[in-house]
């Protein structure tokens, strides 16, 4: 087990603009997630280690990446803990330090950027064929993707805005 | 009524259908869209996800554009809550403000309130609109609101629309079932990354509809209605309706709606051709 990191409450709290020391650890964020199954480590810990300053474990964790945000767990909080704030520094902080426990979510999450950066707009099919060379899964979802493209689900072109300076100048911390 | 229009990259998109049912309703009830210029994507879930500044700045931009003396309206869920969260933050928080006028040279105009689409119709009377009594009569649905009525604490505070669609559905004759998959998440972009985590979830959506004795699954999002098709893998499915194709429909205001349904991957026709909605 790595130290524990006095500071790291303070971060958390800052960044998130939420409270996780309000928690008293019930875990019925954790009983309302739809795929806490499938997670290392569960909301209700993710923010015990926040509040014990166990930054390492905290960060990581491959549990909040696989957080999509959906607020069912900020909703049932009987302390008011905005938990997919907290997720989300989770992953913030884990990308500045150079070590991201789920590649292909992150890969996922930049291509959506990068399309936007492109286009202003998000592209679909651009971003779909980007991932799957970015993840070198070539051909899951090949029938799919056809499907949808026979019923213009996909669109080949992007729908791009004209003042796409405006947006690239968003991304100068982005990248 | 005039509001600005923010569409979003879905509606604008892969859920056309969605778009085009959605305007001939509007239109329908006297709500006038004029479509914001030059709009830019919300962010969608990627940009909180990484990066919470830039999440904040692309919903400014579109702010920012917007003109002052109407509500800028949304339809889809995920770009609500981005513009919402946005919005109460300018609100609530001064560096914001000043983020916000430094990069955009307009200073912000509280004035131009974000609304969704369920706020507009809430307490409207749409039955007035339809042609004939309750046209919907004998259609038996599964209303599947997925996480869009949950949201952060912040908001908390904020009006809420449980149970909007089956209140304006009812008027209009059609039955609503009680079941348990109403408000649990799709899985949204984990479809893309992790198909596996949301078949699991999306087979337990279809199946539980399918249980309550549902004839067909209704949902105010457009992320949802294709998560919902291209996740499930039962040997039994559901055709997946957009709320605004059923309103639509209900007010006989459906043209050409053999568009629409083309692009659903499981495909709605025959049931609605059997309870004669087509």
């Amino acid at each position: 087990m790595a130290g524990i990191t006095p500071s790291f409450i303070n971060e958390v709290t800052r960044r998130s603009g939420t409270v996780p020391t309000r928690c008293y650890n019930c875990s019925t964020c954790t009983s309302g997630c739809q795929f806490a199954h499938l997670m290392d480590r569960k909301p209700h810990e993710i923010i015990r280690l926040v509040q014990l300053g166990l930054k390492e474990e905290a960060l990581s964790a491959s549990g909040p990446w696989l957080c999509v945000g959906c607020n069912t767990c900020s909703m049932e909080c009987p302390n008011s803990i905005d938990i997919p704030a907290v997720m989300d520094t989770m992953r913030e902080m884990a990308i500045s330090r150079g070590k991201v426990p789920d590649e292909a979510i992150y890969h996922f999450h930049r291509e959506i950027l990068g399309s936007i950066k492109r286009h202003g707009r998000t592209h679909k099919l651009e971003i779909m064929m980007r991932y799957k060379m970015a993840t070198r899964d070539l051909f899951s979802d090949v029938d799919l993707g056809v499907r949808m493209l026979s019923r213009r689900k996909l669109h080949l072109l992007p729908s791009r805005i004209k003042a796409l300076g405006d947006i690239r100048n968003l991304f100068r911390k982005a990248g | 009524m005039e509001v600005t229009w923010f569409p979003g990259c879905s509606m604008k998109t892969s859920a056309m259908e969605n778009h085009e049912s959605f305007k001939i309703f509007c239109e329908a009830i006297g709500i006038r869209l004029v479509e914001l210029p030059d709009w830019n994507c919300c962010g969608s879930s990627s940009a909180h996800s990484i990066d919470r500044d830039l999440a904040f700045d692309l919903v400014a931009r579109n702010l920012a554009m917007a003109p002052s003396g109407r509500p800028i309206l949304t339809a889809c869920p995920s770009c609500t809550l981005r513009f919402k969260e946005a919005h109460h933050h300018l609100m609530e928080n001064a560096d914001a403000r000043n983020r916000f006028h430094g990069k955009w040279g307009v200073p912000f105009d509280e004035s131009k309130q974000v609304m969704h689409f369920f706020e507009l119709i809430d307490g409207l009377d749409i039955s007035a609109f339809a042609q004939g009594e309750k046209p919907l009569s004998g259609l038996t649905y599964a209303p599947y609101y997925g996480c869009m009525l949950a949201r952060p604490p912040q908001l908390r505070r904020q009006k809420n629309f449980h149970g909007l669609m089956e209140k304006i559905l009812g008027t209009l004759g059609a039955r609503a079932v009680t079941w348990q998959g109403q408000n649990r998440c799709c899985g949204t972009f984990l479809s893309v990354a992790r198909p596996d985590a949301v078949t699991e979830v999306v087979n337990g959506i279809v199946q539980s509809g399918i249980q309550s004795g549902a004839e067909c699954l209704v949902t105010a999002c457009a992320m949802c209605q294709l998560n919902l098709e291209i996740r499930c893998n039962l040997g039994r499915r559901l055709p997946v309706l957009h709320f605004s194709e059923i309103l639509t429909l209900a007010l006989g205001r459906g043209k050409d709606t053999d568009r629409w349904f083309r692009k659903h991957l499981v495909d709605p026709r025959p049931l609605l051709d059997a309870k004669g909605l087509i």
